[in-house]
């Protein structure tokens, strides 16, 4: 029985919660049983709280039995990465330097997840501070792949993919600032959407580099993505950067999801590729994302050669950015204000220092290092001014593509989950990991990860589409037609125990 | 020793408080002096995760400020971060302006000697965000108090053409009263809406050549008396220093010093410059904010006579004194009284007593405005026609005044006569008075008639007399000159 509503996804979960055909108690309390059999291993929570994920799911099974109206998510046992900030339990940020910090209020996302009824089970584990792309940066535990537990299961949103992928909870919510959501939902073989820059509130989500971070789900199936979204897109007058509106109003996501994108005068979807790019992938990796173009050309789409002439910069742009940004919102963490205090007497100046040399990991203070570089006074111009510039440049190719297709087409990542420890000692090679996801975050054009296919591993890769601004709606369906093609996503792990 | 000759050459760099509902970032009430940290949410604190959202009204205060500064008005000006550590300030970074200022290449106009005035270039105005306060009065550790943070604070930064302590002390008055007569600040030194950072130094010429001291600046200024007085003590220190060192201004000799108000001196904080590195960078989490032309309209709208501009055209147009003028003018609400009694056909200058006297005193005494006496326009208007006609007396106008402030609405010729403090002004009845003080008093008639020594006190004597027999209520003026004609 509970097997079985595991295997739901979340529109069926929540279809027979509502229709009293199932009991969201049972469902959590299946979800609480698969985390005591695989957390262990799997390592993909940080906190969980069953007390009050049941409390909750009771109260949505007596309103339902009261007839009263129930929320888009109700009853539906999802996770959050530890970087949201809420009411309950800590929010980490997998950071030592967090490690006891508890929010006095909850992020947006969350309000609306909860006002949706939603059951929140857990908080994720994730890279510390979301900077990293495997999740081996976290300062509190390790969390490994579902498929592989020798392999990582990508990052920074790890928790959230591996929790998803492992059957530990329905969906779940992730944050991407170069890939943090996409990568890790490739590497667990789930579904991953990073929405446009502004679509969703930021509000409460631990800043790492302000003008890139986004919220976005991790889910089983596209169908479950638009659902989250449903719940989770639209402007907030807390979040001045989120988009009102008047600009680009919210639509529901559900409602032609299962309507192929064809376009009136030739009726085709027209997929934009960029060839020179996919050759910097494993060979596996290039045959998947061929062979899936070849299934939406099977549905009549074509494809279209782009130039993506500024691509090769928006690594270096984006360590530049994304730190100079960091440096900055992390300032905050120095045992006086926020977060670990260093146990020995000192002054104020060493109070700072000391706590944030304890507390602090490795990479996040590398990356606070190459900021606070980046916008000294006499390298501001050479950096942080031109990586603007080349963001300027990457924003024009893709207003450039989207005027000749409707979407974009490439790999996630140019391999699947790699092996644990295997390139924690080269920086340089974990950045370089991040190749294809980048210029989205650079660009604020949507984009999702969707599963492809398997490796001679047996590992899941991904599929990455991107989107002009806003798109998301035709985005998701463009997702749809390839996963009601396909059987990729309903493929699982064979869950270790 | 003292023979040498230098010209004070001062900037300024000044913070105003703007006095909108809420802080320039969250919803978080603005209020002095109240219990610390209970007026704080999580975005003032700089909680992880939270997001600052623009108070528009900030916006449009520091926009209307600027315009009465003369200044350019950005059409796109944004936000940017400046880093540094410190605790009291929750994020470690400030919220400010940097690049693109809201204001620039503006001027205040301060009253120079002699009636005249003198123009100050502002080199530029932005908003940014106040710090909380730092108290160490706990023993041996030291606490934050973030009421203040979040704060919306104007920073107006003068070209350094300011020129002795009196020209420092007139642009502080000037710039208190123009953002005041806005409605903009408060500004209230000791409460700190208002803070002044003079940068100070010398010009000196000695031997046919000029020499600059190092520049001085000074901070801790908590009133303008304090300001004008460190301005004229550097001038004093940085004379007797060039003399004893022959020191000049060169790059990171600037030094900052603190203002000992018990001792009335500035006491050295910082030897050098600091190589201050505040990484700016354009804000993230806010959008930029463009003055469109219709917006900017709208807020030019509030713009109103500024009070030096007034001031001077009390002057020249009422003829009244500069003092006075400026008495006036010192509030919006007390010129705007004065100018609705005299459009009420108050005669100008005999109002002008009337507000610097009668009503000065009795709004200082209720702690309140001249308007909020209960006294209307029209009634002082009236009230300053019948001493204009000799219908009452200054000191009995001052007790009509008095009774105005508790019954409201009254009539103060009502009053006065309810009083018996109208005054006898009719020739021909006085006369008759006149006559019989004068046939029952020959004594002083005789002294009077004599001259010498005792006709003054006679003459007195006898105005007394009709004082007395009128109970007070004769016209001075007119027994004098009856007394005058019957006695020549």
């Amino acid at each position: 029985m509970s097997g079985e509503l595991l295997n739901k996804d979340c529109r069926q979960l929540r279809e027979a919660i509502a229709a009293g055909r199932a009991k969201s108690v049972e469902a959590t309390k299946a979800v609480f049983e698969a985390i005591n059999k695989y957390e262990p291993v799997i390592g993909a929570y940080i906190s969980t709280f069953e007390k009050q994920a049941l409390a909750k799911a009771k109260e949505v099974d007596d309103k339902i039995a009261a007839g009263e109206a129930v929320g888009e998510l109700a009853g539906v046992p999802v996770a959050i990465k530890d970087n949201l900030c809420s009411t309950f339990g800590a929010t980490t940020c997998a950071s030592k330097i967090l490690e006891n910090f508890h929010s006095p209020y909850n992020a947006t996302v969350i309000e609306k997840l909860l006002a949706a009824d939603a059951v929140i089970v857990g908080k994720t584990n994730m890279d510390e501070f979301a900077m990293g792309s495997s999740t081996e940066n976290s300062g509190l535990k390790r969390t490994v792949n579902p498929w592989d537990t020798s392999r990582v299961p990508g990052g920074s949103s790890g928790g959230s993919a591996a929790a998803v992928a492992g059957r530990l909870c329905f969906a779940a919510l992730g944050s991407d600032t170069g890939g943090s959501i996409r990568q890790p939902a490739a590497f667990c073989g789930v579904v991953g959407l990073k929405p446009t820059y502004g679509r969703v509130s930021r509000y409460g989500l631990v800043a790492y580099g302000s003008s890139l971070d986004q919220i976005g789900p991790v889910t089983r199936t596209v169908s479950d993505c638009a659902l989250m979204m449903n719940v989770i897109a639209g402007h907030d007058e807390k979040d001045s950067t989120s988009v009102g509106e008047s600009i680009a109003p919210v639509c529901n996501y559900l409602e032609k999801l299962d309507e192929p994108i064809s376009r009136p005068l030739r009726g085709r979807l027209r997929i934009g590729v960029v060839p020179e790019l996919n050759a910097g992938s494993d060979n596996d990796v290039q045959n998947a994302i061929a062979e899936a173009i070849e299934v939406y050309k099977k549905l009549g789409a074509e494809t279209v050669e782009i130039e993506m002439p500024h691509f090769d910069y928006a690594i270096a742009a984006y360590y530049v950015i994304a730190t100079a940004e960091a440096s900055s919102n992390l300032a905050r963490y120095d045992g006086v204000h926020y977060g670990h205090r260093t146990a020995s007497k000192a002054d104020y100046i060493e109070v700072y220092t000391k706590s944030r040399a304890e507390g602090f990991g490795k990479e996040v203070k590398r990356r606070i290092m190459l900021g606070t570089y980046a916008l000294s006074s006499g390298y501001y111009d050479a950096y942080y001014l031109k990586a603007l510039k080349v963001r300027n440049l990457i924003r024009g190719d893709f207003t450039n593509a989207f005027e000749r297709c409707d979407c974009v087409m490439m790999p996630v990542s140019p391999t699947t989950a790699f092996k644990i420890g295997e390139k924690v000692d080269d920086p340089l090679k974990m950045y370089l990991s991040d190749v294809y996801t980048i210029a989205a975050n650079l660009a604020g054009v949507p984009s999702i990860s969707i599963p492809c296919g398997f490796d001679e591993n047996n590992l899941p890769i991904g599929l990455q589409i991107l989107a002009a601004a806003f798109a998301e709606e035709k985005l998701l369906r463009i997702a749809r037609m390839f996963e009601m093609q396909t059987e990729w996503h309903q493929r699982r792990p064979a869950m270790p125990e | 020793m003292n023979n040498l000759q230098y010209k004070v050459v001062v900037g300024l760099e000044i913070h105003v408080h703007l006095c909108t509902k809420t802080k320039m970032f969250c919803g978080c009430a603005m209020e002095y002096g109240a219990r610390p940290n209970s007026r704080v949410c999580p975005v003032c604190l700089g909680m992880p995760g939270v997001l600052p959202v623009m108070n528009k009204q900030a916006i449009e205060y520091a926009v209307l400020a600027a315009l009465a500064l003369n200044c350019k008005i950005a059409e796109f000006t944004k936000w940017d971060r400046k880093s540094y550590y410190y605790p009291d300030l929750p994020k470690n970074y400030q919220i400010s302006q940097y690049d693109l200022p809201l204001g620039a290449h503006g001027f205040i106009e301060i009253a120079v000697e002699g009636g005249r005035s003198k123009k100050i270039r502002i080199r530029r105005v932005h908003l940014e965000e106040d710090a909380g306060k730092n108290l160490h009065s706990a023993g041996n550790f030291s606490q934050v108090d973030l009421n203040r943070a979040g704060a919306p604070l104007l920073e107006i930064v003068t070209e350094p053409e300011v020129n002795g302590a009196a020209e420092v002390r007139a642009l502080a008055v000037e710039l208190q009263r123009i953002v005041r007569y806005l409605g903009v600040s408060e500004a209230d030194m000791q409460k700190g809406h208002m803070r002044f950072e003079p940068n100070i130094n010398l010009v000196v010429t000695k031997d046919g050549s000029e020499h600059k001291t190092p520049i001085a600046e000074v901070k801790n200024l908590n009133s303008f008396r304090a300001l004008e007085k460190s301005v004229e003590y550097e001038i004093r220190r940085q004379l007797d220093n060039f003399q004893e060192t022959g020191e000049v201004m060169q790059m990171g000799n600037k030094s900052t010093r603190g203002w000992d108000d018990v001792n009335e001196v500035t006491v050295l904080q910082r030897e050098k410059e600091e190589a201050h590195d505040y990484r700016y960078f354009p804000e993230p989490d806010l959008v930029p904010v463009e003055v469109k032309s219709r917006w900017l309209e709208e807020i030019r709208g509030h713009l109103c006579e500024l009070p030096l501009k007034k001031q001077m055209r009390y002057v020249e147009q009422y003829g009244l004194s500069a003092y006075d003028a400026g008495v006036l003018t010192a509030e919006r609400s007390t010129a705007e009284f004065f100018e609705d009694v005299v459009k009420g056909g108050g005669e100008p200058k005999r109002v002008c007593n009337w507000i610097t006297q009668d009503g000065l005193r009795l709004a200082n005494e209720r702690g309140c405005s001249v308007r909020k006496l209960g006294i209307t326009p029209q009634q002082v208007a009236k009230l300053t026609s019948m001493i204009v006609s000799g219908d009452i007396s200054s000191t009995a106008a001052t007790s009509v005044t008095n009774i105005m402030t508790t019954r409201i609405g009254i009539d103060p010729h009502l009053i006065a006569k309810e009083e018996s403090l109208l005054q006898k002004s009719d020739a021909s009845e006085l006369e008759k008075v006149v006559e019989q003080v004068l046939a029952e008093n020959s004594k002083a008639v005789e002294d009077v008639k004599s001259g010498g020594k005792k006709n003054e006190k006679a003459r007195s004597f006898l105005l007394g007399q009709v004082m007395q027999k009128t109970k007070g209520q004769a016209n001075p003026k007119i027994v004098s000159e009856i007394l005058s004609k019957k006695l020549n």
